[in-house]
């Protein structure tokens, strides 16, 4: 066998993509079944898990405060998590392409404090619309990365540190004005704004739920199909658009689906930190750089990823809960410190 | 085929680009000889499109170039330039592969098809490159990273191609080797190219046009015999030159004389 014969044996086919995916999935279900059993409440397990497959169409036995706990309270809030982790690490991947930056992330870009911006502002405005939120996310996310993305480019284009200082310099604005307009909020919404802010799940089971996960599926899919466009543009700009990539289009649709990623997720939960960077390094380790591969990987591993950092944060310290943004952060720092000194 | 005609680029106040107009032929190999700053990659840069000209007309097949989409420019001209720094690890096939971007179509569900390997395979084994494959990028040498930039424009199958300082890092045996293979394109598939070098003599060697530029203006355009001769070279570089016959090819040879 010839060495590029090998190399075409190594490399990322459909094929490939379609099994780790799948395999993906299976997990993914697992995990879904595995912390909705999970929980201050002991729930009977195999009346939980017959409930379960039947998508709650059947009681399976369970007493109606266990149905209530499982469909109401535990599911709604895992499939929160799910939409949200991955929401965040699709929307880290595709930056990360788009930057040629591993270190680009929503978090430490500020996109997700824009989102913030915007849910508090949709709040204090639109108090009563609760479809602004999400819209108001959307638009304070778009804008910090358009702000983001203008401070980082330099005469010589975007390098990572100064990719990475942008960032700090819009977080830090937009925390800010966070603090700002918290200040004017009475003691007790403060509680549990400070908890939001920090990426918090328990807010799951509403009428927009539906919401993220929609725009989780829908945004995946689309970054997905400009991923061999992503997979040049981590190759240079300029490559890219020698090889025919419509440049413009592509960062321009980046931009919009990934704070449209961002804005739904921070508008439902909070700033969960560090998933688009955990999630995306782990799964580029695994199954390689190929975008085709690794943004639908990355969509699949971050709802994984927040489903078990969240299930964590609701039962380590049960009855109390912890955020799930403390979680994502204790693994997300460190992680940043590592891939930074290699970059 | 593609022509520009009065073709002036200017960063700011100073003009980098001054009225230039060539046109590449199919079979033709041209040679972009100059200074430093006189504009050569500039011009090389507008005629893909990635340089907007402040006057002046391209035509890519008798059509302007900034009407075409880029995928319809990609697939008739191709570049290659120095690499930029790759920050993801990829292989030199998977590198390659890239050049077959603008070939992707639905029935394959966007994914590389049979002869887009079979493409990459073969412009491997012309580099030189294919024993490399499965290396990573930038496990490679300078010129191995060289080769395979030009492997990946060759992939792309465009008909014209343009060079800028392509054998800037090579060998002496692989800087023939790589201006044998553009050679080789131009006379068997009809292909144009345009290539900027600071090797006069290896220009001489394989170019049938030779561009003199300086400070954005074309000084001579012309056969090798009438660009290369010694007052037009003292006046450009500003440097003593004794030209001569090569002893095999009989192409002028160029000697810095001080």
């Amino acid at each position: 066998m010839t060495s590029s014969q090998q190399a075409n044996q190594n490399r990322v086919t459909l094929r490939r993509t379609i099994i780790t995916l799948l395999v993906l999935v299976a997990a993914l279900v697992i995990v879904v079944g595995g912390a909705a059993l999970l929980g201050s409440e002991r729930l009977p397990v195999s009346n939980s898990l017959c409930a379960l497959t039947t998508l709650g169409t059947r009681q399976c036995g369970l007493t109606s405060d266990h149905f209530d706990i499982l469909f109401q309270i535990r599911l709604p809030r895992i499939l929160l998590a799910a939409a949200v982790g991955g929401s965040l690490a699709t929307a880290g991947a595709s930056y990360q392409a788009l930057l040629r930056n591993p270190l680009a992330e929503p978090y430490l870009l500020g996109v997700s404090n824009g989102a913030a911006v915007g849910t508090m502002l949709a709040l204090l405005f639109f108090g009563s619309l609760e479809w602004s939120r999400p819209l108001m996310a959307f638009a304070g996310a778009l804008v910090a990365t358009l702000a983001v993305y203008r401070l980082a480019r330099g005469r010589v284009g975007a390098t990572p540190e100064r990719l990475i200082l942008a960032g700090v310099i819009v977080t830090t604005f937009l925390s800010s004005i966070i603090v700002f307009v918290t200040t004017m909020m009475d003691a007790t919404r403060i509680r549990s704004f400070t908890f939001w802010l920090l990426g918090d799940l328990s807010g799951a089971n509403t009428g927009l739920l539906p919401v993220p996960i929609a725009v989780a599926v829908v945004g995946a899919i689309i970054l997905t199909l400009n991923a061999r466009s992503l997979n040049l543009l981590m190759l240079g700009e300029r490559d890219a658009f020698d090889l025919g990539v419509e440049v413009g289009r592509v960062r321009m649709a980046v931009f919009l689906i990934a704070s449209l990623l961002v804005g739904s997720s921070v508008a439902a939960s909070g700033s969960v930190g560090y998933v688009g960077l955990v999630v995306p390094h782990l799964t580029r380790l695994s199954v390689g750089s190929d975008n085709r591969i690794s943004i639908p990987s990355a969509t699949l591993g971050g709802a994984l990823f927040v489903i078990i950092a969240d299930t964590i944060a609701r039962t380590v310290i049960a009855p109390r809960e912890l955020p799930v943004g403390a979680i994502t952060a204790l693994i997300g720092a460190p992680l940043f410190i590592y891939l930074l000194k290699r970059v | 085929m593609l022509e520009a005609r009065n073709l002036t680029i200017k960063y700011g106040h100073r003009t980098a680009v001054d009225n230039v107009s060539l046109s590449l032929e199919p079979g033709v190999l041209t040679a972009v000889i100059g200074p430093n700053g006189a504009g050569k990659s500039t011009l090389l840069r507008s005629l893909n499109g990635s340089l907007i000209p402040n006057s002046g007309t391209i035509l890519l097949n008798d059509k302007p170039l900034g009407k075409l989409s880029r995928r319809t420019v990609a697939k008739q001209i191709t570049v290659v330039a120095q690499e930029a720094e790759l920050r993801f690890p990829i292989t030199v096939f998977e590198y390659v592969l890239g050049g077959r971007f603008v070939w992707a179509n639905s029935t394959t569900w966007g994914w590389e098809s049979e002869r887009d390997l079979q493409v990459a395979e073969g412009v491997l084994e012309e580099t030189e490159l294919h024993e490399l494959s499965g290396r990573m990028m930038n496990e490679l040498s300078g010129g191995e990273r060289q080769r395979a930039v030009l492997a990946r424009a060759l992939a792309t199958e465009a008909p014209i191609l343009l060079l800028d300082e392509p054998t800037a890092n090579l060998d002496l045996s692989h800087q023939a080797a790589l201006l044998g293979l553009v050679r080789e394109r131009c006379n068997s598939r009809k292909s144009s190219a345009l290539i900027i070098t600071h090797d006069i003599n290896l220009a001489a060697q394989f170019a049938d046009v030779i561009l003199l530029l300086r400070a954005g203006q074309v000084v001579k355009a012309g056969t090798t015999q009438q660009v290369l001769v010694p007052d037009l070279l003292r006046e450009v570089f500003s440097v003593d030159v004794l030209v001569d016959a090569h002893p095999i090819s009989g192409v002028p040879r160029v000697t810095p004389v001080h």
